[in-house]
């Protein structure tokens, strides 16, 4: 049963970020995804001081809101004519101090530690459980990744073709009425949330994996934008499970055995893909240099 | 020009002024485009055509001035407007083929929550066929040529069923067949009534292809009918020094920069 | 406040570590400022994430933790996830930022199943590997310390002898190459250079928030001034500031790392500089862009006033 929870969590995790991370890489994101599940651990911490428990409804909306304060604070600096990815260091390394020194200097306050905050500690899920009218409704943290990903789908459901062609030719949805600003903090909003409620499951780092690297293999291997969001979160469940199992082999930590097995699912997708892959291209230079 | 047409033109643009931090890019820009014709925009490299398209479309913000589109603002007459950006404003590596991308013109149309369906996927590929790409309408966009891609966008502006076409650049880098293809469906637009903006580099034909002319160099140096305002004086005014006019055997040869 | 200081500076320990961070500082901002220039700001981030499975293996091999076999470690897996990024970058459709990105947790995640497979395996528990992860700038001996000063005075020696050439292969290095200068090699340089300044910064300030070090300060001298030899100055000065400051106020209290209040500093000197900063800065923009606007809603109204009149405007 313990395993089923972890699984479960990993699981959630690596769907909700999977979808998400599709839009990210073709947007040219990657790295306010890097931020963004950075950044959110000041909100955390202050919802940690300000509520004096885990209530999970007060970390999800104080930190999904400092999700949204980096994205603001990244395209202000953009707007104002630094780089775009200096705007982003900047933002996201001050943000995160902040975090670091609030939960540093309330350590007796905030019951988190600063490790968790990096890999999270996904093997305590199943023992941190939320209780209503003293039922024992399971673990917090799949409960809180689930409402995510309800949220996740049901808008991707609704507004599929606003945030592909957001994505795509932004320009021309402005020209066509729709609210791109709107569907960019919304596409954010998603993205902190996510952040959020994976954090002290899986920490900063698993989130960032989960966000770019089951995407990218989608990416090389496909031209149609739904197949690839299926193929994403194909990666990322296979990297959940394989890493988890791993994990338990070698003792050590099961974000980074995730981590590392959708690096490896990305290798292979490099190396074989069957029109952009590595050995595809070498065979279609040396046919070409054939026929020359 | 009476007060009627002017009311319900397709485009009238009044003080338009445009800065980027410190300089103006587009100073204190007026006119009013006249109903069904093709009309070229046209001035040297920096002279803020693209801005002017795009501020006009709300893409970029201006200082200062007014559009109004039939009458309106645009707010309200966007769906009136179809608008093909240049080319390398997009990444052609996203994961879409080209009847994908036609569809999407009718996005604004759709309405928030519908999809696109079996009505849209048809009048797209009727209109990928009318340019002339029904072949390559499952290939994968970046896969195509320059000149097949801008038939795609042009496509996409197409289905959108506008009435005033804003375009910017179409015959940059594009084949001759592609090039005689967008001629084609331009006085096919002509035809059908429609009023298409185009921004347009190549001098040597313009009086070929367009009906109006806007010269543009930060300031609206003229604009008017091509007979009368696409004149050798008038074009060293909007380039400056850095125009040639090579005249040989009774035909116009401009080079422009 | 004055005894504060003057205690700092009787505690020759804490007068080493003071000055070892503040010559990290300064060094980070110099070389920062070449990599901001040439847009790869975030490259520090990437070779900070990726220097943990280096400093692991460098830990696996000899079985004790020694400041210069860590920093060589850093610098092998950093060059390794640059070399990454860029075939990724060069033989994919990937952009690359997302090729950071992936490189950047692939590496981080290794990392992390090695070092949790060392603390679990029991001599890790002394490895001291965990501080890697936040800095503690209070925790480094005199080895260190001395270490990382030498990091730092080749870095700002390195900085300045290759000036010229480093100034061009960040301006323009097509015409670099062009001339005749050696930008792969000088590339290269750049690259190491800026490798050591993150491995050596991450002992101090920690993993994530070492790219702080070379992007703010810099970011922050660009607003002062447009010349080169200026900006590399104030960077400088910005980032001795801060990691002078960084290590003065964590020795106030038991619980204040040093990396984060660093990092804070110098974000608060980069946003003194945007606001206020001549010429560059937000205030001095908003007043000209203000008198831009004032004028040229004079010359609107002069039209509207002539087309009211019945002239027509051409």
């Amino acid at each position: 049963m313990m395993d089923f929870w972890i699984i479960l969590t990993a699981i959630l995790v690596a769907s909700a970020c999977s979808i998400l991370g599709c839009f990210l890489i073709l947007r040219r994101m990657a790295l306010v995804g890097d931020a963004i599940s950075h950044a959110v651990l000041p909100g955390i911490a202050i919802a940690f001081l300000m509520s004096g428990t885990r209530d999970s409804m007060w970390m999800l909306l104080g930190a999904t809101a400092f999700g949204l304060l980096t994205v603001f604070l990244i395209q202000t600096l953009q707007t104002s004519g630094l780089q775009s990815d200096a705007s982003i260091g900047i933002v996201f390394t001050a943000l995160f101090a902040v975090g670091v020194l609030i939960i540093s200097l309330n350590a007796q306050h905030i019951d988190l530690d600063l490790d968790c905050v990096l890999f999270g500690e996904i093997a305590y899920v199943p023992w941190d459980t939320w209780t209503l009218g003293g039922n024992n409704m399971g673990p917090r943290a799949v409960w809180m990744l689930g409402i995510t990903l309800a949220v996740i789908l049901l808008l991707f459901g609704l507004f599929y073709k606003q945030f592909k062609i957001c994505a795509f030719d932004p320009a021309m949805a402005v020209a066509c009425g729709i609210p791109v600003l709107l569907f960019h903090y919304l596409l954010m909003g998603m993205v902190s949330m996510t952040a959020v409620s994976s954090f002290e499951s899986v920490g900063a780092i698993l989130v960032v994996g989960m966000l770019i690297i089951p995407a990218a293999t989608a990416y090389l291997l496909t031209h149609r934008l739904g197949i690839m969001i299926g193929l994403s979160v194909a990666v990322g469940i296979v990297s959940a499970v394989v890493g988890y199992l791993i994990s338990y082999a070698l003792d050590a930590s099961i974000a980074g055995c995730i981590v590392s097995v959708a690096g490896i699912l990305f290798i292979f997708a490099l190396v074989l893909a069957p029109k952009n892959g590595l050995i595809a291209r070498l065979a279609r230079r040396r046919s070409a240099a054939q026929v020359v | 020009m009476n007060q009627t047409s002017t009311k319900n033109a397709p485009l009238t643009v009044n003080g338009m002024t445009i800065a980027y931090q410190r300089k103006a890019v587009v100073e204190d820009v007026s006119f009013t485009l006249p109903e069904g014709k093709l009309i070229a925009l046209i001035g040297p490299n920096g002279a803020g055509k693209s801005t002017l398209l795009k501020a006009i479309l709300g893409l970029v913000p201006s200082i200062s001035g007014e559009v109004s589109i039939y009458g309106d603002t645009y707010k309200k007459m966007r769906s009136r407007v179809g608008y093909v950006p240049q080319r390398e404003s997009v990444d052609w590596d996203f994961p879409t083929d080209a009847l994908d991308v036609v569809m999407m013109g009718r996005y604004g149309h759709l309405g928030w929550i519908k999809r696109p369906g079996r009505k849209e996927k048809e009048l797209a590929m009727n209109t990928l066929d009318k340019v002339g790409m029904a072949d390559f309408a499952r290939r994968q966009i970046s896969q195509l040529s320059g000149g097949q891609q801008q038939r795609v966008f042009l496509a996409r502006a197409l289905v959108q069923e506008a009435d005033l076409y804003v375009m910017d650049e179409p015959f940059a880098g594009v084949d001759a067949a592609t090039e005689k293809a967008i001629i084609a469906l331009l006085s096919e637009l002509k035809q059908a009534g429609k009023t298409v903006l185009v921004v347009h580099h190549d001098l040597s034909t313009v009086d070929e292809y367009f009906d109006h002319v806007l010269l543009l160099n930060k300031k609206l140096i003229a604009a008017g009918p091509v007979n009368t305002t696409f004149t050798p004086e008038l074009l060293h005014e909007t380039y400056g020094g850095k125009l040639a006019i090579v005249s040989s055997d009774g035909k116009k040869a401009l080079v422009g920069e | 406040m004055l005894d504060w200081l003057i205690s700092l500076w009787s505690d020759p320990n804490t007068r080493w570590i003071l000055l070892g961070c503040m010559l990290l500082g300064l060094g980070s901002g110099v070389i920062g400022s070449f990599t901001f220039l040439r847009r790869e700001s975030l490259l520090g981030d990437t070779l900070a994430h990726a220097a943990l499975p280096g400093v692991c293996i460098a830990f696996m091999l000899n079985e004790v933790k020694s400041a210069s076999l860590f920093l060589l470690g850093a610098l092998f897996a950093g060059i390794a996830a640059v070399l990454c990024v860029s075939a990724i970058t060069r033989w994919t459709k990937i952009k690359s930022d997302a090729s950071m990105g992936i490189v950047l947790t692939f590496f981080f995640g290794v990392g992390t199943v090695m070092l949790t497979h060392i603390q679990h395996s029991g001599s890790g528990s002394q490895s001291g590997l965990d501080k890697y992860l936040f800095g503690q700038a209070a925790a480094m001996v005199t080895s260190d310390v001395y270490i990382l000063m030498g990091v730092s005075v080749l870095l700002i020696v390195a900085a300045i002898l290759l000036f010229k050439e480093f100034k061009l292969i960040s301006f323009d290095p097509g015409f670099a190459r062009g001339i005749g200068l050696p930008v792969g090699i000088l590339e290269h340089t750049m690259l190491i250079l800026t490798t050591v300044a993150v491995a050596a910064g991450i002992q101090a300030v920690g993993v994530v928030l070492v790219a702080a070090l070379l992007i703010t300060p810099a970011a922050a001298a660009r607003y002062w001034t447009d010349r080169l030899p200026v900006m590399l100055a104030f960077a400088g000065l910005f980032g001795a500031l801060s990691g002078a400051s960084g290590a003065a106020i964590s020795t106030l209290g038991e619980g204040i790392p040093t990396g984060p209040v660093t990092v804070l500093v110098a974000t608060l000197l980069f946003v003194l500089s945007l606001l206020f900063a001549p010429g560059r800065g937000w205030f001095s923009k908003i007043l000209r862009h203000r008198n831009l606007k004032s004028t040229y809603a004079q010359s609107a109204e002069r039209s509207a006033l002539n087309a009211a009149e019945g002239g027509t405007p051409k």
